[in-house]
């Protein structure tokens, strides 16, 4: 390949090019602490079951988006780096998923084999 | 390949997923307009974010397999003042402290590229102390639970003997990275309070010059610990 290419790549001070205005660092700090405000009152006041769940994880992935695509500067990024850290991490959904079918499958062990033990273990009853 | 074409492939940078594809496809480096120690901290960040995501899927599988109750981290981290006990009341303040700091973090960055000498030394200072606080924070809540409720990695009074080991391990590992970050904070107020930065004066380890980018590198990392703690509070203190 030709080395002389490598003479035309533009270089991107990034001193000049990034001049966020401050206006949206603010913005999303105050997003930030209404949303952790709010997270946590799903815990004191309670909320139970599905809407717990629902509500944690919403308030997590929104959090998470705002870090991620403002502080980090995720959307000024190009595509070509963008992709490279956020498609690698899915892959923890896969594990997620393994963890979750045996955790599964040692819980119904641990049930089936403790239960065992204490039949096993108990004195004979009178009963019998 | 004609010399028309190279110059138009290397000069020109195409938006969006044709972007992405040239990027990928170009020859020589594939992060364009990226200064090197910001991509090898987005390397680094990549690799955390999947020690942490196997500690909290490990976590997962723990909580899930055992066949006692889990602690209800509502009542264990709730604390009185006085009156009757506020649930989760230390790891909330913890959670807006570290949010505040990771705010002064983005103004910092954005100041250090204005080249604003003073304003970015006095917030890399400030996120350097509300690190050391939460830092503080997170030792008297680990003294908390080691001397009055009696919590150890393999066992605790309360229910699955998994709740300490899943916190001493996922916390402690959060609370060395804030650590890190806070000395790293310090170290930088150092060098854009003396100059460093401007002088461009080679680092310790490096005989590079200094560069504003390098708070937009280490802002990267302290906003990714800020990050990793909004998985920590949504998964372990709230489920």
């Amino acid at each position: 390949m030709d080395h002389a290419a490598h003479g035309h790549e533009p270089v991107i001070r990034q001193e000049e090019a990034i001049q966020h205005p401050l206006g949206v660092y603010f913005k999303i700090w105050i997003l930030l602490f209404v949303l952790s405000a709010m997270s946590y009152a799903v815990d004191f006041y309670q909320v139970q079951g599905y809407m717990r769940w629902f509500l944690i994880l919403l308030f997590m992935v929104l959090k998470a988006g705002l870090i991620i695509a403002v502080f980090m500067h995720m959307v000024w990024e190009r595509l070509a780096m963008v992709y490279f850290i956020l498609v690698p991490p899915a892959l923890l959904l896969t594990l997620v998923a393994i963890g979750s079918l045996e955790a599964d499958w040692t819980f119904f062990q641990r049930g089936v084999y403790f239960l065992k033990e204490l039949i096993i273990a108990a004195p004979a009853s009178p009963h019998h | 390949m004609s010399t028309e074409t190279m110059a138009s492939d290397s000069l020109e940078l195409k938006p969006g997923l044709a972007g992405f594809f040239d990027d990928w496809g170009s020859d020589q480096r594939a992060f364009k307009g990226v200064p090197w120690g910001k991509a090898m901290m987005w390397i680094f960040l990549v690799s955390d974010t999947f020690i942490f995501g196997c500690f909290l899927a490990s976590y997962m599988t723990v909580r899930m397999s055992t066949l006692d109750p889990w602690p209800s981290a509502s009542e264990v981290f709730a604390l009185s003042f006085g009156g009757a006990p506020i649930p989760l009341i230390l790891i909330a303040i913890m959670t807006f402290v570290l949010i505040t700091s990771s705010g002064t973090m983005a103004l910092a960055v954005n100041y250090g590229y204005r080249k604003n000498k003073w304003v970015t030394f006095w917030l890399l200072l400030a996120t350097a102390l509300l690190g050391a606080t939460f830092v503080g924070m997170q030792v008297f809540e680990w003294s908390k639970l080691i001397f009055e409720e009696g919590v150890r990695p393999w066992g605790n009074p309360m229910g699955a003997a998994q709740f300490g080991s899943v916190f001493f391990m996922v916390t402690g590992f959060h609370g060395f990275h804030v650590s890190i970050g806070v000395i790293f904070l310090f170290i930088f107020s150092y060098k854009v309070a003396t100059g460093h930065l401007d002088k461009q004066t080679p680092g310790w380890f490096t005989k590079r010059g200094g560069n504003y980018e390098e708070i937009e590198i280490l802002g990267l990392y302290w906003h990714f610990v800020d990050l990793v703690w909004v998985f920590i509070f949504a998964f372990f203190y709230l489920w």
